[in-house]
């Protein structure tokens, strides 16, 4: 509250007065209640299943038990999950920003009839629901031959992420101002150009906001996984837990590791961009 | 409407772009009258290029489906037998025939809606308004609390698998050791619990997410209101009540929409923690569509409920629009 205290007409809120120690009291408790699970998923992933089972629920491993981890990467075939997950996913990304960008452009730049409809179709997807087309998508994929690959989840995946990404992208592009676009076409520059030289190095901040949007949504999504994908050589890594979980019904040490090997990628690029997947997942939606 | 500027994350209250082009001198092609830049930015065939990609993915995979869906739901069909045209008889059947228990799905859902609204939306706005008056350690706390909105719902829906399983799941043994050992339950398979059961996660997860967009609405709009209250005497309540918290409107509009239309479509934590089970008490929208088409092949019955799930959200994000009116609009 400090910034507040101007000219001394606002008393400043003591450092330790009782309403701030009970609110960080509250706090702590909230933070305990989001973490614990997570906590105790970390622990029990190096346990064996005498000690998850009550000779040490929740205290830290007496013994850690890093074999969960290979058997869950080798007999439980995460590492082949982990790496269909990463080429579906940055497949994703690389369609979608290429395909997102180039609209946004367009739609929000170039003059042409039409395009505030375009713009208004565009932003409808975003409260479509994205199963309510599923069995469109499996029967077409189905007639080209397509389902159990890696397309049959990077092209749903890419045009779910359209959207979004469409209004995240032009929320900064409108930001730019046009002078930069007018001197470049002044000096000859081609729309391709100006699109290529001038827009995209300014957008660099705003792509890797779309990049993590489409990241999340990509490596995350289930239903559309589960589906199309019946083969297990393609199987991404949500997918894959639901299998494991399946075959390791009593050994909880393994499902535990695959659990935290699904989710270290996640929390490492959050450690990295903790703000920039804030802002990833906020600024479409704060925008209205 | 607030207008996010690149790189500092400050939002102005009006669109930049608009008075950019009000001022602006605009150079113009003295033998043309109008502005130099029109003839390169009415390029036909660069906006057709640029469009290109986006579009064939749109129209492929969401326009075409989405009209196909509507079709389907008219048409008595298992995939495999010549499609009969059946008229509206299939949404009849999903309201009218007990055994696929449509009616209570959709009680569900709006159950879902109902305890997002009154308990997770307030959760949330409480914790923004807190963490955004500036307590300290506020950064570290609003990246905590956002940690299980990033994490897979899977993974999050299998974690609870595990908190719940009936006999060495953490809330079973938790209250055993605190002497309530009668009141330990199988959480999710008894036909009294389950529904809320698989709600708790859901909430768990997801009031980070409603608390950041808030705590960012908050920290974008301007102080000064505030503070002028504060000069006033305005009290830390009064000063969120009727000042904050009015000024938050389009942003609660949003939060309000996304906890609605989120609840209607939820998928993914109910099929992994219940799949609908047991006995039809967790059942949504979604699950219920998902076993008809894939499970039964009644590609009619399940196309019908994708498209009143589809206009569920659609009616769902217009009327809340209404009622929330901003200026802005």
């Amino acid at each position: 509250m400090s910034e507040l205290s101007i000219s001394g007409t606002i008393k400043p809120t003591k450092k330790y007065s009782v309403g701030n120690i009970i609110i960080t009291i509250l706090l702590l408790i909230w933070s305990a209640l989001q973490l614990f699970p997570l906590y105790w998923m970390l622990t029990f992933s190096l346990k064996e299943n005498s000690e998850i089972f009550g000779a040490n629920i929740i205290g830290l491993p007496h013994n850690w038990l890093f074999s969960n981890y290979t058997t869950a990467l080798q007999s439980g075939n995460m590492f082949r999950y982990l790496l269909n997950s990463v080429i579906v996913t940055v497949a994703s990304i690389i369609i979608t920003v290429v395909a997102a960008t180039a609209a946004t452009y367009a739609l929000t730049r170039m003059v042409w009839h039409g395009r505030k409809i375009a713009n208004a179709i565009f932003m409808l997807g975003i409260t479509l629901p994205i199963n309510a087309v599923i069995l469109p998508i499996f029967l077409g994929l189905s007639k080209i031959h397509l389902t159990d690959s890696y397309w049959a989840l990077i092209i749903p995946y890419s045009a779910f992420a359209l959207s979004m990404s469409i209004m995240i992208a032009s929320s900064f592009m409108e930001g730019i101002p046009l002078e930069i676009e007018e001197a470049a076409c002044l000096d000859g520059c081609s729309v391709y150009g100006i699109f290529w030289h001038v827009i995209l190095p300014m957008m660099k901040p705003a792509l890797s906001t779309l990049s993590i949007f489409i990241f999340l949504q990509s490596w995350n999504e289930l239903m559309y996984a589960v589906i199309f994908i019946s083969n297990s050589d393609y199987r991404t890594v949500t997918v894959g837990i639901q299998n494991l979980s399946g075959s390791f019904t009593t050994d909880w040490g393994p499902i535990g590791a695959a659990l935290v090997i699904a989710t270290f990628p996640v929390l490492i690029i959050y450690a990295f961009f903790s703000s920039k997947i804030q802002e990833s997942l906020v600024a479409g939606a704060v925008k209205g | 409407m607030y207008f996010r500027s690149p790189g500092n994350g400050t939002s102005y209250p009006f669109d930049a772009r608009y008075i950019n082009r009000t001022w602006r001198p605009v150079p113009r092609n003295l033998t043309e009258g109008e502005p130099f830049m029109d003839k390169t930015m009415k390029n036909r065939t660069a906006i057709l290029l640029f469009m290109l990609p986006a579009c064939i993915l749109f129209i492929g995979i969401i326009i075409i489906p989405i009209c196909m869906s509507a079709y389907y739901s008219l048409l008595d069909w298992d995939g495999i037998t010549t499609p009969i045209f059946v008229g509206v008889k299939n949404y009849i059947t999903i309201f009218t025939k007990v055994t696929i228990g449509f009616p209570g799905a959709v009680r569900n859902a709006f159950l879902f809606a109902g305890l997002s609204l009154f308990i997770q939306l307030p959760v949330s706005l409480a914790l923004a308004l807190t963490l955004a008056k500036g307590i300290k350690g506020e950064k570290l706390y609003t990246a905590l609390f956002f940690v299980p909105v990033i994490i897979s719902t899977t993974v999050i829906g299998q974690l609870w698998l595990k908190i719940y399983n009936p006999e060495y799941g953490i809330v079973n043994s938790f209250l055993r050791a605190v002497g309530l050992g009668e009141y330990t339950k199988t959480w999710l398979g008894d036909s009294n619990t389950a529904l809320l059961a698989v709600f708790i996660p859901i909430l768990w997860q997801y009031v980070g997410y409603h608390m950041l967009l808030m705590y960012t609405g908050i920290k974008s709009q301007p102080t000064d209101l505030r503070e002028a209250a504060m000069i006033d005497g305005a009290s830390n309540w009064q000063i969120s009540r009727y000042v904050t918290i009015p000024l938050l409107k389009p942003v609660l509009r949003v939060c309000v929409i996304f906890a609605v239309t989120g609840s209607l479509k939820v998928f993914d934590l109910i099929y992994v923690l219940t799949n609908g089970g047991p006995a039809h008490a967790s059942e949504v929208p979604a699950t219920i569509m998902i076993k008809q088409l894939f499970d039964r092949n009644n590609y009619g019955v399940g196309s019908a409920i994708a498209v009143f799930i589809v206009l569920l959200c659609f009616f769902f994000a217009i009327v809340i629009k209404k009622v929330f009116r901003t200026e802005v609009d």
